[in-house]
């Protein structure tokens, strides 16, 4: 068996499930300056309340699953991404505390400046992450084992783009989550917003995807070596078609619909990504096997997560369903 | 102007800053919630509304403490990539699953419940919301658990091998976690986790008590906090003293620092006081005890100990640092034993809410386990210098090929990002500990619901205080 490529699919994993799940909680604040009235903004933070800690400690597990399972690309990673990774981390901290903080100021202006906190940090936090995918893209410079680069690498127009795309790719999972837990003005607004962020994005992908593949030549010829074509067309094919439901389901009152379709269209972007990567971690030049943790402690892990994963799963699950249906003000206020 | 420290103590700086900062917000939260979980036991077993009040009281507070350990923790997770990289290159397969361990055995879990445990009383029954409060309390502990084995592995690496890549490689996993150091110093944190918490719940019930010595909640509130100082507090002490005497076994060097013996003798005096000299290798005005040194640590008269000289200088870690730092724990630690003791004294007098010294140096001790527990991580982390991995690795050749300026750039962004964030927290913390514990005690107030005007009618305030009046 081969635990490298295991701990390979269930980082991807991890990743996969954070950048949605904090995806919503972080696109949410990003619509925040949007909502005029009090009592909606009250609800939209309500919706994720409950949520947000457990949908940041996804990002947790893949820093620290990164740690375990692939050390050295940890390593060169971590400070390759150093001012984006700073950045993003301080600006959680702003984000976070304005969930406890907004409801403890006395002030108007207090209140004000701490919902501006949220969705500055929010933003800055999408952006970063999104800039830090985009420069592992592009590739980071290695030599003996450790990051070789200067500590401004990563900033490029194509990371910058990146960056804007996943800010717009969040603000849409955001819109698509109030849309499926409001009712009356507040899911109007997100419908209006979710239509124009959805087109945005399409933009946004289909400029990504194929400017990413003139960025390493591996990805280029993932995608365009016979026979991978032949298999790998149904990806952009499906993401069109999904694009298109999407905005449909959208417009005719879908409420469920399309969430978990923006999912969807994360996933097929998400994978088409994998797939240019692989077996890379760190492009150009570490693959997941030179960058693995020795077998036992792969193996280690792997014990426990196979069925803490699937519990945690279960009761992360229980408390969605606890929380299920729409939010209002007489009800979820404890 | 970002090159005022060179790339390696910047980070250190850099850490230990952040990790300061961090550990108050975890150790709060470990014995908050388990003071919560105690309190709804005790609300389900007796049926008395005065501990949902308490709950209630303290529930908010623990939501803001707890707020701030994740940001803050979250930093921690990737500070050790962004700026200790070759430490995790070389750590992360050991250290690295006990972490991974962490997050799906502690955080997830935590996570997990808080949200049913701080907004779903009206979502789920009584039972339910109990158990989501006992996984919180339990998670919170789990956590401690991992993070301190992790961290006793640093001290006293043990069950390991070094592969050709130069990484630390486990050969024993039981020996990883059960490292020499772990169980004495996960009993000693999770003691100084309760003790703060009670000394915090002290302080501000005894201040409540001061000002209304009627108020029931605070008055419940106080006597369960002197409980625990009178209980825990001894026990802290004699867990420190297994802690140093596994230290004097593990880690002589870092005893000899946080004794302040620069020379080797039988028969060493208990220094208690003076200023350690680094150069010129003695205590400047040192106030000592004969041969109690060897006593305590020994258990002889004329033990003999090891001094700093038994090891090689450039190993040496920052002795006035260490030697203060720990006197600083251990006075902590003995002023709470005494407060046990004088509240034992007062109640059995049966004066407890009356002992108006003892209730004001309650609100002056609210900050002493804080103090007590940075004091004790200086100690115990500067005592490991200059070593992250004690022995094996040095932290200057663990650090990030980072650029001087960049480091200094973040430290600042840090620096200013904390005191700004945290230091609004604390405001709030404040405020709540100002805010009276009352008779309708509110759940967790969000938005504009107005549900709070009719929940408590106002006789029954007035029958609940006249019942108290006596």
């Amino acid at each position: 068996m081969d635990y490298v490529l295991i701990w390979a699919g269930l980082m991807a994993f991890a990743v996969f499930a954070y950048v949605v799940l904090d995806g919503f909680d972080l696109g949410i604040a990003l619509l925040f300056p949007f909502i005029e009235d009090q009592q909606d903004k009250a609800n939209a933070m309500n919706s994720i309340a409950p949520f947000w800690d457990g949908n940041e400690t996804w990002l947790v597990l893949g820093g620290g699953g990164l740690y375990a399972t692939f050390p050295l690309a940890f390593a060169i990673i971590m400070p390759a991404l150093y001012v984006p990774l700073v950045i993003m981390l301080l600006a959680l901290i702003f984000r976070g505390v304005a969930f406890e903080f907004r409801w403890r100021t006395q002030s108007e202006r207090g209140r004000k400046r701490w919902d501006l906190g949220f969705t500055l940090g929010s933003l800055l936090a999408a952006l970063a992450q999104g800039i830090a995918l985009g420069a592992l893209v592009q590739g980071i410079e290695v030599a003996d084992r450790a990051y070789a680069g200067g500590w401004w690498d990563w900033l490029t127009p194509f990371s910058l783009t990146t960056g804007i795309a996943v800010v717009i790719g969040y603000a849409l999972l955001g819109a698509c989550w109030l849309i499926y837990k409001t009712e009356h003005r507040l899911q109007r607004l997100c419908r209006q917003a979710a239509f124009q962020l959805t087109l945005a994005l399409g933009f946004m992908i289909a400029v990504v995807s194929v400017w990413m593949l003139f960025k390493q030549d591996p990805y280029m010829r993932r995608w365009f070596d016979y026979p991978n074509y032949l298999y790998l067309s149904p990806v952009p094919v499906i993401t069109v078609v999904l694009g298109i439901y999407l905005l449909k389901a959208i417009k005719s009152g879908r409420e469920l619909a399309p969430f978990l379709t923006t999912i969807a269209l994360f996933a097929l972007s998400y994978f088409g990504l994998c797939i240019s990567f692989y077996p890379q971690i760190v492009p150009p030049s570490i693959s997941i096997w030179q960058a693995a943790s020795p077998e036992s402690s792969l193996k280690f892990l792997l014990v426990g997560s196979a069925i803490l994963i699937p519990t945690i799963l279960v009761y992360t699950g229980y408390s969605y369903w606890v929380f299920r249906g729409k939010v209002n003000s007489e009800d979820q206020y404890h | 102007m970002f090159e005022l420290f060179d790339a390696v103590l910047a980070a250190r700086l850099q850490f230990a800053f952040a990790i300061a900062f961090h550990i108050i917000f975890p150790a709060l939260s470990i014995g908050l919630a388990w003071y919560l979980m105690v309190l709804q036991g005790l609300w389900l077993k007796t049926g008395r509304d005065i501990y949902r009040r308490v709950w209630r009281y303290w529930i908010k507070i623990f939501a803001i403490i707890f707020g701030m350990g994740v940001v803050s923790g979250i930093v921690m997770s990737y500070q050790i990539g962004t700026n200790w990289s070759v430490f995790s290159d070389k750590t992360g397969p050991i250290l690295g699953p006990l972490m991974g361990y962490e997050v799906l055995t502690a955080f997830f879990l935590e996570a997990g419940f808080l949200g049913v445990m701080l907004f779903g009383s009206n979502r789920v029954g009584r039972k339910l919301h109990f158990f989501a409060t006992i996984m919180v309390a339990m998670g919170t502990m789990i956590s401690g658990f991992w993070i301190l084995a992790v961290n006793s592995w640093m001290q006293t690496p043990a069950g390991f091998a070094v592969n050709e890549a130069g990484q630390f490689i486990a050969t024993d996993w039981w020996q990883v976690v059960f490292n020499p150091s772990f169980p004495y110093r996960f009993v000693h944190m999770m003691l100084a986790a309760f003790l703060t918490t009670a000394f915090l719940v002290a302080g501000v019930s005894a201040w409540h008590v001061l000002r209304d010595r009627s108020n029931s909640a605070a008055k419940l509130m106080f006597s369960m906090s002197m409980w625990m100082a009178l209980l825990v507090a001894p026990l802290q002490v004699l867990a420190g003293d297994f802690h140093g005497l596994n230290t004097l076994k593990h880690q002589p060097m870092k005893i000899a620092a946080m004794e302040g013996h620069f020379e080797s003798k039988d028969g060493a005096p208990l220094i208690l006081f003076g200023w350690p000299d680094m150069e010129q290798k003695k205590v400047h005005a040192e106030v000592a005890i004969p041969k109690l040194g060897s006593l305590i640590l020994t258990h002889e008269l004329d033990g003999h100990i090891q001094g700093l000289d038994a090891f090689p200088e450039e190993d040496w870690p920052n002795v006035p640092l260490v030697f203060w730092s720990f006197r600083i724990m251990v006075a902590i630690g003995f002023a709470m034993v005494l407060v046990g003791l004088w509240s034992a004294w007062a109640r059995f007098r049966g004066r407890l809410y009356e002992a108006v010294w003892l209730q004001r140096l309650a609100v002056l001790m609210a900050p002493s386990g804080t103090l007590a527990i940075l004091a004790g991580w200086i100690t115990t982390e500067v005592g490991r210098q200059p070593y992250t991995v004690y022995g094996l690795l040095r932290t200057a050749d663990a650090v990030s090929p980072l650029d001087a300026p960049a480091v200094n750039a973040s430290l600042l962004a840090f620096v200013v990002v904390y005191f700004m964030v945290f230091g609004a927290g604390i405001y709030y913390l404040f405020q709540l500990f100002k805010h009276k514990p009352s008779m309708n005690e509110q759940d967790i107030q969000r938005g504009q619901a107005r549900r709070a005007a009719g929940i408590t009618p106002i006789q029954g305030l007035q029958k609940d205080s006249t019942a108290e009046g006596h």
